[in-house]
């Protein structure tokens, strides 16, 4: 029987197989939490009085609301609004009540929920991996099947450890080749859903394999991974490999000692076996890949930087981001640069466009902002001396968040103003109401910024 | 939750594509504690002006449609972001169920959770439906028919959502139900674990 890397995760982890009337009971491993999509979910185990059935396997942190501004002199935060500061303590709460391990605002374990969990070496390999977020799907480059859920399914998991599902279909994305100066991961993900389209991944479960992934870094496969929803998929995998075992050695919550050889042994099982067949699948030229920026209002509105708006009867997304079909972009003044997100606010996607700013400055009309991932990853960056570059270039380094990727923290930009983003959603208001976003890779964010507009990135590398 | 059985209400079509759950309810909004009130601002950005009285262009401030229980968008609804907070301002604002020719999966798990019923038809059917704003409509979930302008035609969904759906339950009793298998479940997983830790 020859199985694919999804199946093998699927059949481990099932306490009752689906039957034509009742859905699979998909057992947990780890559930991670933060401050939005929880509260309710703690309040339906009050509601009915039930216990918090795993808190060993439930983590949370809190990174949608928090201010990612200094401290004031005090030690006090700067929250938005009292509702962002009342989000965050009722976590706080939730998880004191109910034993849950929190990394909270403040503690140099924090961070946004999909970067600390493989930074906390939480996320490993074959485990079901659930967050009320749908860009969970991250954790997948670890080779775990990890997807978004709602608050019932939060709720559902607190009191079960378990979620019902219908077995998802399988989606094999192979990538071969090698990528041109000054082409990321970023680029590589935006490419693919150009190709394939929002909805095209519905009711699937990618993996994506061949010889560009095998090549990439956990950071660059983690790129990957966290947009798979944005072609609608329920979850996007890597099978680990060395990089994967390298990367989780040693981490806090990796195993130790004889437990770490013989859990990679199982590990290195996890990968699809020759001849099993994904229900779809589709072949990338990874050498054909250009810098990609979106101009429109969903991920799969995306060209190469040099191109033209194609000619596609969508009016409603181009008035709204103020373009026109065949206009080309680039010159194209910017106001806003954001570098950050659970998509690309790691250290190699830091020091990328760090080696941009370098002995460079922020264009005076651009406001741009840098937002670590995490308080690790913000360490390292001060240690490596890449906080400086920034600072130095006019950049505001901030503390750790999902900040502007969704702005719910106010971290946010002003009507039609156009913010080149690192971040994963370019959705109308996404980052403010009226405000225009174009994603793109951090070289390309960083380029726009020292620019003031628009620009190739290949511009800024030496061949 | 209320059961979900039989709807009879007029239209209101949304014909965009790809709708997604910021639009439904923007992040400005999910910074509540609980679940209550969100309808006021379902789908705000659309829905009000800049000055925040009612934008007469939009669908759901129209005097035919403002109180349409079905909502006919177009393909791919429901994309993006997984908070459910997405469903509850549907439901709160008088939403019962939402018709397109796809529906975007964490959405859809979602809405079935709290009675709100999703349905996915053919690219046929999608159009004729896309057609029939304001008209009345009747949607039967114990014999999955739509009823329009004369026109009938079934619909697919999953068992178990139909299930939950017409008793009103959602599915945490279906898991409760099943906690000795979940104990059995763990304790072989927990043994398997040691005996490889050995």
């Amino acid at each position: 029987m020859v199985n694919t890397l999804f199946d093998k995760i699927w059949q481990h982890h099932l306490v009752i197989k689906e039957t034509q009337d009742t859905p699979a009971i998909l057992y947990i491993d780890t559930h991670l939490i933060h401050e939005v999509t929880s509260p309710q979910a703690f309040q339906m185990l009050r509601d009915n009085r039930l216990k918090l059935r795993r808190p060993d396997k439930t983590f949370a942190t809190s990174d949608h609301s928090t201010p990612t501004s200094q401290t004031n002199d005090d030690g006090s935060y700067n929250y938005f609004g009292e509702q962002e500061e009342r989000q965050v303590n009722q976590l706080k709460i939730n998880c004191e009540e109910f034993g849950v391990t929190l990394f909270p605002l403040g503690d140099k374990k924090q961070g946004i929920v999909h970067v600390i969990g493989p930074e906390r070496g939480i996320t490993q390999p074959g485990q079901t991996i659930v967050c009320g977020d749908s860009h969970t799907s991250t954790h997948g480059a670890f080779g775990a099947l990890a997807f978004g859920i709602g608050t019932s399914e939060v709720g559902y998991t607190f009191a079960t450890q378990c979620i019902p599902q219908r077995k998802p279909k399988t989606f094999g994305i192979e990538i071969n080749g090698e990528l041109q100066r000054g082409v990321t991961a970023k680029d590589v993900i935006l490419a693919i859903i150009q190709q394939i389209g929002i909805g095209g991944a519905t009711g699937h479960v990618i993996e994506y394999y061949g010889s560009t992934i095998n090549n990439f870094s956990m950071d660059q496969r983690m790129t990957i991974c966290n947009m798979s929803i944005e072609a609608g998929a329920r979850a996007g995998m890597i099978a680990p490999d060395q990089t994967t075992f390298d990367y989780l050695k040693d981490r806090e919550y990796s195993p130790k000692g004889k437990d770490w050889h013989s859990e990679v042994n199982e590990w290195k099982k996890l990968s699809t076996d020759q001849g099993a067949i994904f229900d779809k699948h589709i072949q990338i030229d990874a050498g054909q890949i250009e810098p990609m920026i979106t101009y429109g209002t969903n991920p799969q509105m995306g060209i190469k930087i040099g191109e033209k708006i194609p000619i596609k009867n969508e009016e409603k997304a181009l008035n709204y981001m103020g373009f026109s079909e065949q206009e080309n972009l680039l010159g194209k003044p910017v106001d806003v640069v954001f570098i950050g997100s659970c998509t690309n606010s790691r250290i190699s996607d830091l020091r990328v466009a760090a080696n941009i700013f370098e002995n460079r400055k922020v264009s005076k009309n651009v406001r741009a902002l840098i937002v670590p991932g995490s308080h690790e990853i913000k360490r390292q960056a001060e240690e490596e001396g890449i906080a400086k570059i920034f600072i130095d270039a006019g950049a505001e380094w901030r503390e750790p968040g999902c900040s502007m990727c969704l702005g719910m923290n106010g971290d946010i930009i002003q009507e039609k103003q156009i913010c080149i983003s690192t971040s994963n959603r370019n959705f109308e208001g996404r980052q403010g109401k009226g405000g225009r976003t174009i994603l793109a890779s951090p070289i390309t964010a960083a380029a726009a910024a020292v620019s003031g507009m628009i620009v190739d990135p290949r511009e800024f590398i030496n061949p | 939750m209320k059961p979900f059985n039989k709807l009879a209400t007029s239209i209101a079509v949304i014909d965009i594509e790809n709708i997604d759950t910021d639009q439904i309810i923007g992040s400005d909004h999910l910074k509540i504690t609980n679940k209550n009130g969100l309808g006021q601002h379902l789908f705000s950005d659309w829905r009000f002006l800049g000055s925040g009285e009612d934008n007469p262009d939009f669908i759901l401030n129209q005097h035919v449609t403002k109180h349409s229980k079905v909502l006919v968008a177009g393909d791919n609804f429901g994309c993006g972001s997984s908070r459910e907070h997405a469903p509850w301002a549907l439901l709160d604002f008088g939403i019962q169920a939402v018709i397109s020719s796809s529906i975007a999966d964490i959405f859809s798990n979602n809405s079935i959770k709290n009675g709100l019923l999703p349905i996915q038809v053919s690219k046929e059917q999608h159009q004729f439906l896309l057609s029939k704003n304001a008209k009345p409509i009747e949607i039967d979930l114990v014999n999955q028919l739509i009823n329009c302008e004369g026109e009938e035609f079934q619909f697919d969904i999953e068992s178990f959502a139909r299930h939950c759906l017409l008793n009103g339950m959602d599915q945490l009793d279906f898991l409760m139900d099943h906690l000795l298998k979940i104990e059995d479940y763990e304790k072989n997983k927990d043994a398997k674990e040691i005996a490889h830790e050995v």
